[in-house]
């Protein structure tokens, strides 16, 4: 990673300006041009150093609906319900937390019904209760990483 | 969440049809909202106020790159959770969430075999420092809070991002 790629990375976690020509600006701004940047990006997301690119949806401001939630596994079928989940397309994320709740996961469906259905359904195929943690207040959403 | 809706009157079947296209990423082409526009048939001009408008409202929070922190060096993130007085946690939660190093902070319900209603992410490079951030958001909290936990993170298991396209049940 050079410079170019960090000034990149701290530049695009701010977003794409909504002009006419939104890579013209960035290239400007960076001192490049628009091709080197998509390239950089590209190489980026390739390499795995950008997950992905493109609008972040505030979901529940189009009608749709997420969730926190949580499992407690046993350890001996922990990969396998990992597994479970990571089969779903409603789940989002999936991490491992060191605590008697030792999975955390971000269910996204289309409307709210569809969260309880689906955590009815987690619930039927493992055997397991869910833990739902739906947010009832946003104090702060702004991930920004320098590098 | 019916408000929310209402907002979106005339436009919703359109903003619909963009997160649907547009979830999984935007390709890096030289006209990107060309690229939208013809998918869903209307104009460039037409897309570009389309996607202000939804920016403005805050159903898009920005057109952006999301980095894999691992990658980038904060290999370590800790959810920490707090059992605030609920009197107390209308104040409190925009305070937390105002601290640099937190990057989500929300109220969340309590409920049998849960009793924290704070969240809080912290990331850090190492283990250090996100205990030395949840020391700091206790030190904010004082008399208000309970009980807290840092749920550690130690293995990724999935990252996709949020879909809302349909899913297969």
């Amino acid at each position: 990673m050079d410079d170019l790629d960090r000034r990149l990375i701290n530049r695009l976690q701010h977003g794409l300006p909504l002009v006419r020509q939104p890579w013209q600006i960035l290239a400007d701004e960076l001192e490049s041009d628009p091709q080197t940047l998509r390239a950089r990006v590209q190489a980026l997301l390739d390499d795995g150093t950008l997950t992905r690119f493109g609008p972040m949806f505030d979901i529940e401001r189009l009608g749709g609906a997420f969730t926190l939630a949580a499992l407690s596994v046993p350890e001996e079928r922990f990969d396998a319900v990992a597994a479970q989940l990571d089969a779903m397309p409603e789940v989002a994320h999936n991490y491992r937390r060191e605590h008697a709740w030792n999975m955390w996961f971000v269910l996204g469906c289309a409307t709210p019904e569809g969260i309880a259905e689906t955590i009815r359904y987690i619930e039927t195929q493992t055997g397991l209760p869910v833990l739902n943690l739906p947010k009832e207040e946003t104090y702060h959403v702004g991930l920004h990483f320098s590098v | 969440m019916s408000d929310c809706i209402s907002q979106f009157d005339g436009r919703s079947d359109l903003s619909r049809r963009l997160v649907e296209l547009t979830e999984a990423g935007l390709p890096l082409v030289d006209d990107p909202w060309a690229w939208i526009a013809e998918r869903l048939s209307i104009s460039v001009e037409a897309t570009l106020e389309l996607l202000q408008a939804l920016q403005a409202d805050g159903a898009i929070r920005r057109i952006a790159a999301v980095p894999n922190h691992y990658r980038l060096g904060y290999r370590h993130n800790g959810m920490t959770v707090w059992d605030v007085d609920n009197a107390e946690i209308a104040r409190l939660g925009p305070l937390i969430g105002s601290q640099p190093f937190v990057s989500h902070c929300y109220r969340r319900p309590r409920c049998e075999g849960w009793h924290y209603n704070l969240f809080a992410m912290v990331h850090g490079r190492n283990a250090e420092e996100i205990d030395a951030y949840r020391a700091q958001i206790r030190t904010l909290l004082g008399d208000a809070c309970r009980a807290d936990e840092m749920l550690v993170s130690s293995r990724i298991l999935k990252k996709t991002g949020l879909r809302i396209a349909a899913s297969a049940r």
